[in-house]
Parts: C-alpha cells; structure tokens; sequence
C-alpha cells in the first residue's frame, strides 16, 4: 500500500508494508499516484499535458521515472503486497508471556484534576494504597509469567505514586535482589505529579527509574486551569522547579515532561513551546481521554487547528534542531533504520495480554484504562488470569482485527490503536476511536517529514 | 533516480525472519499512556 503526501515543501511517498520512504519531484509523484491504475502511454501523456512546458520533462524523461518505479516496485520498495495479516492473529496467540505491569501503588491524589480519567486516582472507587504484601507478589507473578523474556517493565502509576513511597522503594528493592537469579533486567518507569518531590526522592528515582514521566500541562494558566490541589491553588508554581531540578540531576537519563490538551487548549503547541523554553527537552502532549459531552472535549471544529498545530510543531522543531537547541516530541520520535520490527507493528501495545495493571488489591485489569470497569477484571495476581474470553479479545486485536484499519496506510505505525480509546468511543474494543486515527495518521506524516528534513540536513553537511 | 530519492529505512518484510524477540519496551510504559504509538518504539535486537 502507497500513501502519498505534500507537507513543508516535501513530496513524500510511503510504501506502508515494506516502510520505505521516498521523496519524488512533482512529476513523478503523479507518475506513482497514476503507476497502477493507467497504462505507460496514458501516463506519459498526461504527464506531458500538465509539464511538457518544462525543459526537462519529455517522453523520454517521462518513460525513465516510469522505469525507476518499477524497479523499487521489483526490489520491494514500492506497492510492496501485504503479506502480514496471518501472522498478526498467530503471532499473539502463540505470545502467552506477561512482561510489563502498571502498578497502582497509589489509587489517591495529592490533586483533584478534574479532567483526570483516573477519577482523582480512586478509579471509580475506593481510595487505597497497595501494600508491599500485593506489590512482591505482583512481581512474583509478573516473573512466573514472563517466560524467557529477559527486559521486564514496571511502571509505578497511581494516582500519585509519592503518597505510597516506602512501598515503591521496599519494591524496588525486592525486585533488584531476586533479578538476577531469574535472569530479569527490570526496568522502572515513575509517574507523577511533581508536587511531592524531596531532594532524596530526586536523587532515589535518578538512581532506579530508567524513566520518569513529569506531568505538565503547560503555560501555568493551561496547566492550572485543571492541576489544581483540593484547596483550589493551580500547581504550576510548585511542580516546574521540582521538575527542573529533577531533570538537571538526571543527567541525560529517559524522562518525559508530559501533559494533555484539551478544546481550552487548542493552540498546544505554545504549551510545549513554554516546556522548551522551561529547560525540558523531552516532551509527550497528549490529546484528552473524556466523554464527548465534557465541555472541554475535543470537537470536530477543533481537528483541523490541531493539524495545523501538528505542522507548526514538526517546523519548529525542525528550526530548532538546525540552531542547536533540539526538543523531541514522544510522537515525532521515529527511527526508520531502527524501529520495531514487523512483529510488534502488527501486534500493538499489548494491552490484556503482555501488559497489565495491577490495583492496589491486587486485582489485574488489561490496562491502565481499563482499572475499576469491572467487565474487564481479568483476575487477580494470586490466582493469575481467570476471564479468559476477556483475555481473548484483547489478544484477538491487531493492526488487522477492525475492518476500518483494513485499507488505513498507517495500521503498521499504530497497530491499530489505542483499545481503551476504541472501547470509550465505541463501546467496543474491537471499535476504531475515528478522531483518534486523524490525528495520529497527521503525527505519523508530520514525523515522516522531520526525518526527511533530518536525512537530507545530514546529506549536505557530509557534502 | 534524478526524480526520486529513497531515505535509507529498515525493511520491515525482512524482519519477518529475524524480529518477535519482544524484548522491546511495552508502547504504554514510556510516556503516552492514552494511545497507542509502536512505530516510535525501538528495536532491542540490533
């Protein structure tokens, strides 16, 4: 499959199956939009029509870009066939290992966000802390579970992990001393709100955590529009210099500044722009998970402003790397010589099946998302994996499962989306969340151009 | 090629034979935590 696209000054030709990425003229980007539905003759005359006035467009010219696009079509670079469907379904139902747990060592905030999915951290329910009782048998299972596989990840989420520190310490503690009789290499990711973080805090999650995820909105008139304590006091104030002072200790080590946007913010880009200007270099925004009702949803009015801010954001950053003050964007970071391979392209995040999340009582749930919706309890980790036919449809998803993604160029970029997105938009997690698919199809090509502008960037410096 | 330029990329087809060793991090745990993006993921087995 071909998707073909102009953005920023570039001609830009996908080939989705094989991943290769072309950047043509304008005559040969009609050319390849024409290859397969015209014959050579009808091609070349209509090439003729609309650029015969140009001194380098002939019949000869013409029938030589038509040759070079049949090579690339013979070395598999172009209209390559889309053999994976087959191996999508066999791929995840012979995949029956466990290697990344969400642990929701705190269900209870220190903030009372009211745009939080988690509901404030309670989830729909009741506040609690995770014990290291459920925490040490959570990674007892997870290792039990996890077969060969020798990367394990544990994500400690909450609400906010800090109301339940000692437990995340004695865990992480409990973890190092048995992973290397089980041949593990875990990998911690923290996730919080900044507005409990110590000096020892920061120097004990630079030491453990491979990555940290910092949340931000923004500008503080964005962020505390809805980041606010229980008092009603915006937390901008509070989290920005716990979050400088963490990341500058960091020393080079995974982090993320993350925040959401919303139909307040629109403009989001001037809120990634603030956490550039803040110090921060690696940053996630993300769109807002919320019933359309919500007076702050995103609206269809709002889908073109936000491609447009998808194009001012890949621009810009494009001018920044060339002046040498780089940011990256979660989204934009894509590597074309060395990203995954077609199994986890086909296979998704992993959702039900290799990922879960564990509640503070122990129960697991396919993600995150998922916690306190009782249809998705799946079982618990004492007794492992009881709804299988839950199970089942999770593991049933792949960039093939949904007949929308079918003919979509980018299923091999998002393996067919978020779950949990598809089920709140649709009911069904076997749904595609439309709006979901806009927006990360414009982030695909906008990422897609930046590594062009980079490649070619490159090209003439070595020349 | 005077029209065309192809920007060196992995091919994902080989990848059939020598990928699926899942060593690679879950999408979610990095920084998302309400999409799904794979193709931004990096491949543990160089």
């Amino acid at each position: 499959m071909v998707h073909q696209y102009k953005l920023n000054g570039y001609n830009i030709v996908l080939d989705t199956c094989s991943g290769s990425v072309h950047t043509v003229d304008e005559v040969a980007y009609d050319i390849i939009s024409m290859y397969k539905s015209s014959s050579r003759e009808e091609i070349i005359s209509s090439m003729l029509e609309k650029y015969g006035h140009m001194p380098d467009v002939t019949a000869e010219e013409i029938d030589l870009c038509i040759d070079d696009i049949a090579s690339l079509e013979e070395a598999g670079k172009l209209f390559s066939e889309d053999k994976f469907e087959k191996l999508a379904y066999t791929y995840k139902n012979n995949s029956k290992v466990i290697k990344a747990l969400c642990l929701h060592v705190a269900h209870t905030c220190n903030l009372n966000c009211s745009y939080c999915f988690a509901s404030q951290g309670k989830y729909q329910g009741d506040r609690a802390l995770m014990s290291f009782e459920v925490g040490k048998q959570a990674f007892d299972f997870l290792i039990a579970n996890s077969g060969t596989r020798r990367n394990l990840e544990v994500d400690f989420f909450g609400g906010e992990p800090a109301l339940n520190f000692e437990v995340v310490k004695q865990l992480v503690e409990y973890a190092r001393s048995i992973e290397k009789q089980y041949n593990k290499n875990f990998r911690f990711t923290y996730t919080t709100n900044g507005v409990v973080l110590t000096d020892e805090m920061m120097e004990y999650l630079n030491r453990e955590m491979s990555n940290v995820v910092l949340s931000l909105d923004g500008r503080r008139e964005v962020n505390d529009h809805f980041r606010r304590d229980y008092s009603g006091k915006g937390s901008y104030d509070t989290i920005v210099p716990n979050f400088q002072k963490l990341v500058k200790l960091r020393e080079g080590k995974n982090y993320y500044v993350r925040g959401t946007f919303t139909h307040n913010n629109v403009d989001f880009t001037n809120d990634l722009f603030h956490m550039a200007d803040l110090g921060f270099t690696e940053l996630s925004m993300e769109p807002v998970v919320c019933p359309p009702t919500d007076p702050y949803a995103l609206t269809d009015e709002d889908l073109p402003k936000l491609f447009e801010q998808y194009e001012i954001l890949a621009v810009e950053m494009i001018k920044r790397r060339r002046e040498g003050r780089p940011f990256t964007f979660y989204h934009y970071m894509l590597d074309l010589k060395n990203g995954p391979c077609i199994y986890k392209r086909i296979a998704g995040c992993g959702s039900g099946t290799e990922y879960m999340a564990v509640t503070p009582w122990g129960d697991l749930y396919p993600c995150h998302q998922f916690v306190g919706d009782k249809k998705y309890l799946l079982g618990n980790i004492w007794d492992g994996v009881k709804n299988t036919e839950i199970q089942d449809e999770f593991r049933h998803c792949n960039a093939y499962s949904r007949e929308d993604c079918r003919d979509c160029w980018a299923k091999l970029y998002c393996s067919g989306g978020c779950a949990a997105n598809s089920y709140h938009a649709t009911g069904s997690i076997e749904g595609v969340y439309k709006y979901g698919c806009e927006l990360f199809k414009k982030r695909i090509e906008c990422a897609v151009m930046m590594q062009i502008a980079e490649a070619e960037d490159n090209e003439n410096a070595d020349s | 090629m005077n029209r065309i330029k192809t920007v060196e990329t992995k091919d994902i087809v080989k990848t059939v034979n020598n990928g699926g060793c899942g060593e690679c991090q879950t999408s979610c745990q990095s920084a998302c935590k309400t999409s799904c993006g794979v193709a931004n993921q990096q491949c543990e087995n160089k």
